[in-house]
């Protein structure tokens, strides 16, 4: 895969009130890191009339009041950012998902297995080995997509979606990882299910995981499953974070 | 007792809304709210609540009642057929709906969505801090889904409503510019000069397939010189994506928060209401500005929407034969100072 880094970020025009920075033109971690990097630093920045804030894969999409901050403002704010922290980005925690790779309730990890030629436990070990880092959340509440699939889970995505999936699932498409807090149909494979609500809410705050944040999974049995997803259900966070510097 | 909003008969499309769920996009959470945000900034600042909520009519349109107790209204949006009872009103109007009383709005002369605030507040969860529906992701309004014959909207902390309909008189409603205004980007470069040049002169149509997520447009096809996948990124309101068949989707109110198709052009804020008051079958033609005068149109109609609206009482009119007849013609355009 070719892996475009840009030298300087190209800032586009998503008409009059977004702004779409962006780093390069793949789905790469280092071009990630620059997006999370930028995104962090506008969170503290709190720029008066920069309003939303969304990382994607390779570029920051920057939603603002013109009215508020003009264009030639806000980019000059923004190079003097990237200037001066667009390498720096470190995840702030580190969140351990307990996932359960069993087949009854991993209902596409035998499908998925048997197109990338191997057991369906050996696709559950590598996808327990691999680091992984929320690079954005897209397409529906709390669907978040993780980067650091190992290479040899990497598999194209389904020709047509199939069903809703379950909520919590694990899913691997396209050289990623995802966790979809909520049902939808997908072209994704579902390979595990969490116990844990990324999405709840009733919580505060509702949403765990914040995009930059490391991710590893803990394998589970089914009984385990169970007994988390009733702790869960009540209100508890089941997944561990842990605060890095 | 606290007075309810009783939902007769709905169209498909009717729901709650407010200015939309902000802060959780990067979550993946939709802001959802109004289609067109300037007519419901009508109704709110008309019903005296500016942060609050209302309710969006489609072309299916609504009937309504009051239990309870009686329920100011303002309405705004396209030119609908508003009649409380009988007796027919202008389509921006402010009114007091008292229990035994039906009011009634459909598809009038133009527009696709209408908005009814109460003097008041509707007695709903917030959601994210949103009373926005998203029915797709089933957040907001009432129980996450769009309203429908049978529900109640239970309305506390009312307000004194004008004890006669009074005309609303917000100048931006007129506005419906010859052409919608767009800002190129940010994927242009996905497309050749001619194709850009074809997307500015074409005369596109508005596709039934349209709804409060995306306007789809059907014309020439929009070829793409790199392929038309794009890694993922933001999109934003009016964004104009060209998917593979070439068809563009304008995105609106509840688009999803990221896409991976390119896009030509977003049209601008100032032009997002005029757009969503299009109809299937409608003509559209774009215009490219530069962001200078996106900002100038924003800047505007900003203004306009600062000085607020004006109440006027509805002169009455004898409806003659002849009148009604003219008023059929016309399909329900009625302004109390025309008439």
């Amino acid at each position: 895969m070719t892996q475009v880094l840009y030298e300087a970020p190209r800032y586009l025009d998503a008409g009059e009130a977004a702004l779409s920075v962006e780093f390069g033109d793949s789905v790469a971690p280092e071009i990630n890191a620059r997006v999370l990097a930028l995104d962090a630093a506008l969170c503290d920045a709190k720029l008066p009339g920069v309003e939303e804030l969304v990382p994607t894969y390779r570029s920051l999409m920057i939603h603002y009041e013109p009215l508020t901050i003009s264009r030639g403002e806000l980019i000059k704010t923004l190079e003097t950012l990237v200037f001066h922290g667009a390498a720096a980005f470190a995840p702030k925690a580190r969140w351990r998902i307990p996932c359960c790779y069993d087949p009854a309730l991993a209902e596409d990890i035998v499908e998925a297995a048997r197109i990338l030629e191997m057991s369906p436990e050996r696709l559950g070990a590598l996808h327990v080995s691999g680091c992984y880092r929320a690079y954005m959340y897209g397409f529906a509440p709390g669907w978040c997509y993780l980067g650091g699939l190992p290479p040899a889970l990497a598999l194209p995505r389904r020709a047509s979606p199939r069903g809703a999936t379950p909520p919590g699932t694990v899913l691997i498409g396209g050289g990623l990882s995802l966790i979809a807090a909520n049902p939808m149909p997908t072209g994704w494979y579902v390979i595990g299910r969490t116990p844990e609500r990324l999405f709840a809410l009733e919580r505060d705050p509702p949403l765990l995981v914040e995009p930059g944040d490391a991710i590893s999974f803990e394998p589970i049995d089914s009984e385990s499953f169970s007994a988390l997803e009733a702790r869960a259900l009540r209100g508890e966070v089941v997944a561990k974070r842990e605060v890095l510097q | 007792m606290s007075a309810l909003l009783l939902v007769l008969k709905a169209g498909p499309g009717a729901s709650v809304q407010d200015r939309g769920r902000r802060g959780f996009l990067r979550f993946g959470v939709t802001p959802a709210g109004p289609m067109d945000s300037g007519a419901f900034m009508a109704a709110l600042l008309a019903a005296g609540d500016p942060q609050g909520a209302g309710v969006e009519a489609s072309l299916g349109g609504l009937e309504l009642a009051a239990e309870g107790g009686e329920i100011g209204l303002a309405i705004a949006g396209g030119a609908f057929d508003v009649r409380l009872g009988e007796r027919a009103l202008p389509p921006a109007c402010a009114l007091k709906l008292v229990p035994g009383e039906r009011l009634t709005v459909r598809a009038g002369a133009f527009g696709s969505w209408l908005y009814l605030a109460p003097f008041g507040r509707f007695d709903l969860p917030l959601v994210l801090g949103s009373y926005a529906t998203h029915a797709r992701s089933g957040l907001g309004g009432l129980a996450g889904r769009m309203l429908r014959a049978g529900d109640a909207l239970k309305i506390i902390d009312p307000r004194p409503a004008p004890a006669e309909p009074m005309t609303i008189v917000a100048p931006w409603l007129a506005e419906r510019p010859a052409k919608l205004r767009v800002i190129l980007g940010p994927q242009q470069d996905y497309f050749s000069p001619q194709t850009i040049e074809t997307f500015l002169s074409a005369r596109w149509r508005l596709s039934e397939r349209s709804d409060r997520m995306a306007y789809r447009l059907e014309g020439p096809v929009l070829q793409h010189i790199k392929g038309h996948d794009i890694v993922s990124d933001g999109v934003a309101f009016g964004a104009i994506q060209a998917p593979g068949d070439g068809a563009p989707l304008v995105l609106m109110a509840d688009r999803q928060p990221t896409g991976g198709y390119p896009k030509i052009a977003n049209v601008i804020g100032a032009d997002l209401g005029a757009l969503a008051q299009l109809r299937p079958g409608d003509s559209l033609e774009f215009e490219s500005v530069s962001w200078e005068q996106a900002v100038a149109a924003r800047r505007a109609r900003e203004r306009l929407i600062e000085a607020g609206v004006t109440l006027e009482p509805v002169l009455r009119v004898e409806l003659s034969t002849e009148f009604l007849l003219s008023r059929n013609l016309v399909g329900g355009v009625f302004s109390a100072r025309e008439g």
